[in-house]
């Protein structure tokens, strides 16, 4: 299968400031493609070059099969697009807004069956001015939807949720991997990524710095795990065996922490110290790296070495 | 959808954001049959206007018309298209397959259409309030002159949302650049009262020429049928002054920063 979007040293400048660097991408059919990093990274350059609002200084670009910089309104009716900030005519009511929509399409989904995909039955004839701005955003969305598009980007989709509209807006993106759309995700929310995506690419600096799946990411080489946990009042990092001692590092407040390559063995070494002395170890716990920890030494790397 | 029908698609919906917005339709309904209002009650009497044969009240049916038509179109267009371009609608928009001629044809099709009810709603107050007859007989020139002042303007309105740089700045530099044509030209004050000098400098704007043409195709004395071409003329080149500056002007993204 060709890939949906593929980009082979792209750059962009903006005068003198060269804001993308040379990126390749690939993102496959029926996938959900996360693309993260810090504001001014140069995300959204990269995703309004991919959806045909911007000119890219050189490299080649292909979505669907097309030069989005040349791209033709045929090409428009099989992408759907969620930008980083719009509003809506707040005149119009919910579902007013998505027939306005659906008739730019050729084949445009039902518009009720969409105004339920997103949630918004109970204010489909609510004025969008009256939206809340969750609620706005989910119009967005199925606004991007209606065409029925095979394509979808969405920059930023969550910004502004509260943690429960965040879940429901996750499972609203995933369903639409199962109706076998492929998306486009921007996202500085790494549970976002770590939650949805299929494929991760780290943008820093205009340059990507990881690509990969989640887990891939995760597990990087040289990676470890961390067992954090708290030694009683007197106590400290040096009454640990020798083996452990060395490892081992203080974390927040009084919580000292081991990172292990091994967490198993480190784990059999500290509790069995622990239970042979009588020592309490208190908020005893194992943390996997998340794409979290990767993203952030990755992005301070980069911003390390830009400074 | 053909383009026509979707360009008809288009207007529908643009016709429920306009009523629906009670800030354009007070500025473009109410605030011109006030204006009707309160200049007959200010000025009104039964003098005939020195070099003109007019009464007063006689005088301000076109005028106001001149005002709502400009309204409609130029006012309404500048600042509409410059807030929706601030939201990112225009910008979203453009991220379907709806041609732009349609986007266009949609807000200026508004334009017309509440011209031409402006037209009706003041021609029948003035009508019936101050007995201001309407003249049947040279309806081709008030609609030829209607319909090309009202092209003109949305053209002009148009053109200059690309040089309105924010959602604030939309109200101030549309009716900066309005007003005081008004007054210059004699739409708000008869002309029999504006010194000639004044006329000379309204001469070089189109919210004069547009009002000479449109006043004698509404009371009549000039050549046959109150067509006033070369005022006409004029006005067009401003309409096509417009377009040009509009084709290179025009901007569908937002521009204020942050």
């Amino acid at each position: 299968m060709n890939p949906v979007i593929s980009v082979r040293g792209l750059r962009k400048s903006y005068g003198a400031l060269e804001a993308v660097r040379g990126i390749d991408l690939d993102v496959d059919p029926r996938q959900i493609f996360a693309f993260l990093g810090p504001n001014g990274a140069g995300k959204t350059t990269t995703v309004e070059i991919l959806e045909g609002y911007r000119e890219r200084t050189s490299g080649e670009v292909s979505v669907l099969d097309a030069d989005p910089g040349r791209a033709d309104r045929e090409w428009r009716q099989r992408i759907g697009v969620v930008l980083q900030e719009s509003r809506m005519h707040p005149e119009l009511t919910v579902r007013e807004s998505l027939e306005l929509f659906a008739g730019y399409y050729r084949a445009p989904r039902d518009v009720d069956d969409t105004v339920v995909l997103v949630g918004l039955t109970e204010k489909a004839d609510d004025r969008v001015g009256r939206l809340s701005g969750g609620q706005q955003r989910r119009l967005d969305v199925a606004l991007a939807l209606i065409g029925d598009p095979e394509l979808l980007f969405l920059d930023e989709p969550t910004t502004g949720f509260d943690p429960s509209a965040r879940r429901r807006a996750w499972e609203v993106i995933a369903n639409l991997r199962d109706l076998g759309k492929t998306i486009f995700l921007t996202t500085h929310y790494m549970e976002e990524a770590q939650e949805l995506a299929d494929q991760v690419a780290i943008i820093a600096g205009g340059e990507i710095v990881a690509q990969g799946t989640p887990r891939d990411l995760s597990a990087r080489n040289g990676r470890v795990s961390r067992i954090s946990f708290r030694l009683p009042a007197g106590m400290g990092a040096s009454d640990l065996p020798a083996g452990l001692a060395a490892g081992t590092t203080a974390g927040s407040s009084d919580e000292l922490q081991i990172q292990a390559a091994d967490p198993v063995r480190a784990l059999n070494d500290l509790t069995g110290w622990a239970l042979e002395r009588g020592v309490k170890l208190g908020g005893l716990e194992v943390r996997q790296p998340s794409l979290e920890d990767v993203y952030l030494e990755l992005t301070r790397l980069t911003e390390e070495s830009a400074s | 959808m053909s383009g026509a029908s979707l360009a008809l698609h288009q207007f529908r919906f643009d016709q429920k954001t306009f009523w629906r917005n009670p800030a354009s339709v007070f500025f473009t309904v109410a605030f011109p049959v006030m204006f009707l209002v309160i200049f007959d009650l200010v000025f009104g009497s039964d003098e005939r206007l020195e070099g003109l044969g007019v009464d007063v009240s006689t005088y301000y049916v076109p005028a106001i018309i001149t005002l709502a038509v400009i309204s409609a179109t130029f006012q309404n267009l500048a600042m509409s298209v410059t807030i929706d371009r601030e939201f990112g609608i225009l910008k979203r928009g453009r991220g379907t397959p709806l041609p732009d001629w349609v986007f266009f044809a949609g807000r200026i099709g508004n334009s017309l259409v509440v011209s031409v009810l402006m037209l009706v709603l003041l021609a029948a107050i003035g009508r019936i309030a101050y007995g201001v007859s309407i003249p049947w007989d040279r309806a081709p020139a008030v609609l030829v002159t209607l319909g090309v002042g009202a092209a003109a303007f949305c053209c002009l309105g148009l053109a200059l949302t690309g040089f309105i740089p924010s959602q604030d700045a939309a109200a101030p530099i549309t009716n900066i650049s309005i007003f005081p044509l008004y007054f210059l030209s004699g739409v708000f004050i008869p002309e029999s009262e504006i010194p000639s000098g004044v006329l000379h400098v309204a001469d070089a704007f189109p919210v004069r020429h547009f009002f000479e043409a449109f006043f004698t195709a509404w009371v009549g004395g000039g050549s046959a049928g109150g067509f006033e071409w070369v005022h006409l003329g004029v006005v067009a080149a401003w309409g096509i002054a417009g377009f040009l500056i509009g084709m290179r002007f025009f901007r569908w993204t937002p521009q204020a920063v942050g």
